[in-house]
């Protein structure tokens, strides 16, 4: 499909809106619950990792979850291929 | 007992002051003593909307700074005796409202007044912070455009965490959601987002939608709130949200095409 017809897709634009306005908020929602640490722990393992391999910022994600009666810290690194070593 | 609205959206420019104006009026209307306060301090256009601009003469920042008294700032409407308008400064920053300012003022209003609105500037920094921090209701006003409402969102978001009510524990600012700039007929041909899309995703009680009309440029233009323009849709559509403000059960209209076309006959599009 070429960038012309994204335009003349046949569904509506209000429904186009509505599916990304549900995404956007739900993810806003998701940051404005987690704790004010965690992007400053994201930030420091970032300093860390990058001591030994070449990552990006979005590389290295941090959330909490909670779950009835314990809470969930979830790490999650994505190493780049291995030439990026350092 | 007084009550403390603001009215606040995230986004500039979707009819925050054009609310602020009709709601301040359309309560005074009522027989409310009703205060508006410009918070957007900075740029000031609240008196343009209210026609009292070669009136001012004291504002906000003054009073604040204890300038001049409360009485000197304040502004009587030049139509409706219980209605009174506190201008922004134009040459100010925002800071130049502090907390402690800010609280007197709205205290001292408080004695006489039974409403004051806030009309918030845009964005969520200090301005927009003191604007909603002491008040007991919020009007969100959201245009059909999925910008104005994730920024609603995030203004309830922030009502939801750093109001005055929240911080001692009270019971949280009642929020209204005001959709405005609302075009039906785009909506029917799937071109807009839908009341009941906006509704369904922010998820606060309507308290009105007001129609995209040329007589809300008009109104400006003339400085004459568009409230009270019984000939326009936009006005009784705020006339039919201050009536749910006040409790009463009205039905909404200029939300359906359909319906609209013959209504639209008696008003020719106005
Ligand atoms: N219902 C409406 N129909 C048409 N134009 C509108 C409507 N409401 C507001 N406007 C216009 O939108 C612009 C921004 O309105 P304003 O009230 O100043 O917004 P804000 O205070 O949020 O920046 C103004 O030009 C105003 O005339
Ligand atoms: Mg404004």
């Amino acid at each position: 499909m070429g960038l012309f017809d994204y335009f003349h897709a046949s569904r509506k634009s209000s429904d186009v809106a509505k599916e990304r306005l549900s995404i956007l908020i739900a993810r806003d929602h998701f940051h404005r619950n987690q704790p004010s640490f965690l992007s400053a722990l994201q930030n420091e393992l970032l300093e860390v990792i990058k001591k030994y391999v070449d990552i990006d910022q979005d590389d290295v994600t941090v959330s909490l979850d909670r779950e009835e009666d314990c809470e969930i810290l979830e790490l999650n690194i994505a190493l780049p291929e291995k030439g990026r070593y350092k | 007992m007084t009550r403390i609205i603001v009215v606040t959206s995230g986004k500039g420019g979707v009819g925050k002051t054009t609310t602020s104006a009709a709601f301040a009026t359309g309560l005074a209307l009522q027989g409310y003593k009703t205060a508006v306060i410009d918070f957007d301090v900075g740029l000031r256009n609240l008196d343009l909307i209210m026609g009292c601009e070669r009136r001012v003469v004291y504002d906000f920042v003054n009073v604040i700074n204890q300038e001049a008294s409360l009485n000197q700032a304040l502004i009587r409407d030049k139509r409706i005796d219980n209605l009174f308008i506190l201008p922004a400064s134009q040459t100010r920053e925002k800071e130049a409202l502090t907390m402690e300012g800010v609280e007197t003022v709205l205290n001292e209003l408080a004695e006489t007044f039974d409403y004051i609105v806030c009309d918030s500037p845009a964005g969520i920094e200090h301005g927009a912070y003191m604007a909603m921090y002491f008040a007991d209701e919020a009007i969100v006003v959201t245009n059909p455009e999925i910008s104005s409402v994730r920024d609603s969102d995030r203004i309830l978001g922030l009502l939801g965490s750093k109001t005055k009510r929240i911080i001692e524990n009270r019971t949280p600012v009642k929020e209204h959601l005001l959709l405005t700039r609302y075009s039906p007929e785009r909506v029917k041909n799937g071109e807009m987002l839908s009341v009941k899309d906006i509704q369904e995703i922010l998820s606060i009680p309507l308290i009105g939608v007001i129609p995209e009309s040329q007589s809300v440029l008009t109104a400006s233009n003339q400085g004459i709130p568009i409230i009270v323009n019984k000939n326009s849709k936009a006005g009784l559509a705020y006339n039919d949200s201050i009536g749910r403000f006040l409790g009463e059960d009205i039905e909404f209209r200029f939300i359906d095409a359909r319906k609209d076309s013959i209504f639209g006959k008696l008003f020719r599009g106005r």
